[in-house]
């Protein structure tokens, strides 16, 4: 069927570090090609023009920090029929969520050069406590196959194909040995969400958590392990504390190794 | 008569969410604001309290587009804190990773951003309906920079392989063979890309910059050196605080970095190649010869060329380190933590990057300075609309704030590095 118009995608900046949209301009091999099948109608890393909306699709990325971004990505919200959040800032409120944790009196205590330049809000929220989503990409950075995948599902209208389950068949998929089992490594991927394609236990490192929870993950009995390799609480504290913070399963599994 | 304001309330085709003020009063510009508005992310205050051997991680997410930048300034100074010295192939291989970083950063802004101003596109697909070729050569290149990255770091986009002391895993030999044969024929494509980069229209604009950057006795400068400029600064990064101040202005979430007594100075490519031409290889002074710059370049617009000129020097600097290349016995060096203050100054694709560190017995973080290159920069960014608007006055006023904002990508801004650094009050939310 022959398409009316182009579809119009949008890309949101927020409080972030501008690697997942950056992630587009890194599909060498696919954007031109995407770019003949879509409208670019506003993304402002990439062009100077802009369109006005509705978009078809708006891209999201960062986390909500400011009153002012709180404000703006309602209006994004209207202006978009769908809208995707890409990266642990946009769908967990990121590293700079960081500051959730601590005590607002800690921050305002410190001594500024002149803060009432500034104004910023007490805690990094992600998009969905403010708005609807539509869908989730999970990562820090996101991988940019899922990207293309993502785009190309929402403008066919069907749903994206990310597997939801954990770094650990990822590892099976790709044939590396359990860096866990077979050197005492400690390993987030038993309870991370798949899409990065296992990389860190390829490097012989243990999985760091960048790609968040994944769905029902068994906190407790990974850090038991974890305990069980020697590690410390504090450590285990801020392993599940790092770009992710303060998705649930991760905030809630770090509250209960705080003294 | 001549009572203009120029306002640009989002800058674009620049990494980061800034905006442009510039007001002009009977022919005479009476104020220039390069506003950042991006919001902080606290950086240096959440790292208070985090292992040391979290930095390299961490301060990668200050920044998608030079994460390597951020994981060898922290690695750096972090070893300077603890006595180490990573050498031999492993240090070539942090050069050859920041090789893969300048080529996908430089070629990204080169042809995506910056190009299109010279051309009058609003961006690199508008440009790409014309002139196809050089806008595939160029996703192919930096495709290639982008593949260094991976191979050596694991993903382009904040690379996991990065550790104080090394690296958690070192590639094999023939790991490299099949990149080796695309780095050389992407040395060719650079080749041309300086080449077609000297042809754009430039602007007559020059000024008496102070170039700062890293100078090493034998190399071009990526990890190590001491920093100097053409206007007498040589010192160690060790000394940096004494020699730079920062400055917290109103309209801008980032703050100002000056030289004590001394004000505004300018880091990036053109200070490096102006600082270090004779220590680049013999083809990437060829080709800067060939097109037409001097070994010192003033003017901000022809960065261009000189970004493309480190770009073939990254090229042919990664196929020696490539070439020279035997595996390590051990991916990294030991590191045993101890109390003390880090160091380190590293040349990120947009200039210096100072990281420095204070560290308790166990191995915790206590303090943490960031000076990103952008904050560096925007001083010397205002100076040069100061000068350069009177100049295009009266230009129409839709042309004249295309001209600014080109003045304003000369530089290549990171504005999402820029701000993460500062330190702020919170408002409450309700």
């Amino acid at each position: 069927m022959k398409r009316k118009r182009k579809p119009k995608l949008a890309v949101w900046k927020f409080a972030s570090c501008d690697g997942c949209q950056l992630s587009l301009l890194d599909c060498e091999d696919e954007l031109l090609a995407l770019a003949a099948e879509i409208e670019i109608a506003n993304f402002p890393e990439a062009s100077r023009a802009v369109m006005k909306g509705p978009y078809d699709l708006s891209l999201v990325e960062g986390s909500i920090t400011t009153p002012h971004d709180a404000e703006r990505i309602q209006k994004v919200r209207r202006a978009s029929k769908r809208l995707v959040t890409i990266g642990a800032c946009a769908t967990a409120g990121g590293i700079q969520a960081l500051r959730n944790f601590k005590d607002v009196k800690e921050f305002t205590r410190v001594v500024y050069a002149t803060p009432d330049y500034i104004s910023t809000l007490d805690k990094s929220t992600a998009i969905s406590d403010h708005v609807r989503v539509d869908f989730e990409l999970q990562g820090c950075p996101i991988n940019k196959a899922q990207l293309v995948e993502v785009i190309s599902a929402f403008l066919n209208g069907r749903k994206p194909n990310t597997p939801a389950h954990s770094v650990c068949v990822e590892c099976k998929l790709r044939g590396t040995v359990c860096v866990m089992v077979a050197h005492g490594t400690p390993c987030l991927g038993p309870v991370t969400h798949a899409g990065c394609g296992a990389i860190c236990p390829s490097y012989d490192r243990g999985c760091y958590g960048c790609f968040g929870p994944m769905e029902t993950p068994n906190t407790a009995s990974l850090s038991d392990w974890w305990s069980g390799l020697g590690v410390k609480e504090g450590e285990i504290v801020r392993v599940f504390r790092s770009f992710n913070a303060y998705a649930e399963p991760f905030r809630k599994e770090s509250e209960k190794h705080e003294e | 008569m001549k009572n203009k304001t120029i306002k640009v309330g989002y800058l674009a085709r620049v990494e980061g969410e800034g905006a442009l003020y510039i007001k002009v009063k009977g022919g005479r510009v009476t104020d220039v604001k390069l506003k950042i508005f991006e919001p902080p992310r606290f950086f240096e205050a959440f790292l208070r309290g985090r292992d040391f051997a979290e930095a390299p991680d961490i301060t990668a997410r200050i920044c998608g587009i030079c994460p390597v930048a951020y994981q060898m300034s922290a690695v750096h100074a972090m070893e300077d804190a603890f006595g180490v010295k990573v050498e031999g192939q492993l240090r070539a291989l942090r050069r050859l990773l920041y090789c893969g970083e300048w080529i996908e950063s430089h070629v990204l802004h080169i042809a995506m951003l910056h190009a299109p101003d010279f051309l009058g596109y609003q961006d690199a697909i508008g440009m790409a309906k014309d002139h196809p070729e050089i806008v595939e050569t160029a996703l192919k290149l930096k495709k290639t920079g982008n593949e260094i990255v991976s191979l050596l770091g694991g993903r382009e986009i904040h690379p996991i392989n990065v550790r104080v002391g090394g690296f958690y895993k070192a590639p094999a030999k023939r790991d490299f063979a099949p990149l080796l044969e695309r780095l050389k024929w992407a040395r060719d494509r650079g080749r041309e890309l300086v080449r077609w980069t000297a042809r754009l229209p430039f602007p007559d604009f020059e000024r008496d910059y102070e170039f700062v950057a890293l100078r090493h006795p034998d190399e071009y400068p990526f990890n190590e050196g001491r920093l100097v400029s053409n206007k007498g600064l040589d010192i160690s990064p060790r000394d940096y605080d004494d020699t730079f101040v920062e400055e917290h202005v109103e309209h801008s979430n980032a703050l100002h970095s000056v030289i004590a007594g001394r004000g505004e100075y300018f880091v990036g490519p053109m200070a490096r190649y102006s600082l270090n031409f004779d220590r680049l290889s013999a083809l990437a002074q060829e080709a800067a010869r060939e097109a037409g710059i001097s070994p010192v370049c003033r003017n901000p617009f022809q960065s261009i060329i000189v970004r493309s000129v480190e770009v073939l020097y990254a090229f042919d600097e990664a196929i020696r380190i490539i070439e020279a290349y035997e595996m390590p016995d051990r991916p990294s060096v030991e590191v045993r933590p101890r109390a003390g203050t880090g160091y380190s100054c590293t040349e990120a694709p947009r200039g210096s990057l100072y990281h420095r560190y204070q560290i308790d017995d166990g191995g915790m973080i206590v303090d943490t300075k960031i000076v990103p290159p952008t904050s560096q920069n925007q001083k010397t960014i205002e100076s040069d609309l100061w000068q350069f608007v009177p100049d295009y006055i009266d230009l129409p006023d839709t042309d004249l704030k295309w001209k600014c904002e080109q003045a304003v990508r000369n530089y290549d801004p990171c504005i999402s590095c820029a701000t993460h650094f500062l330190r702020l009050e919170v408002e409450r939310e309700q």
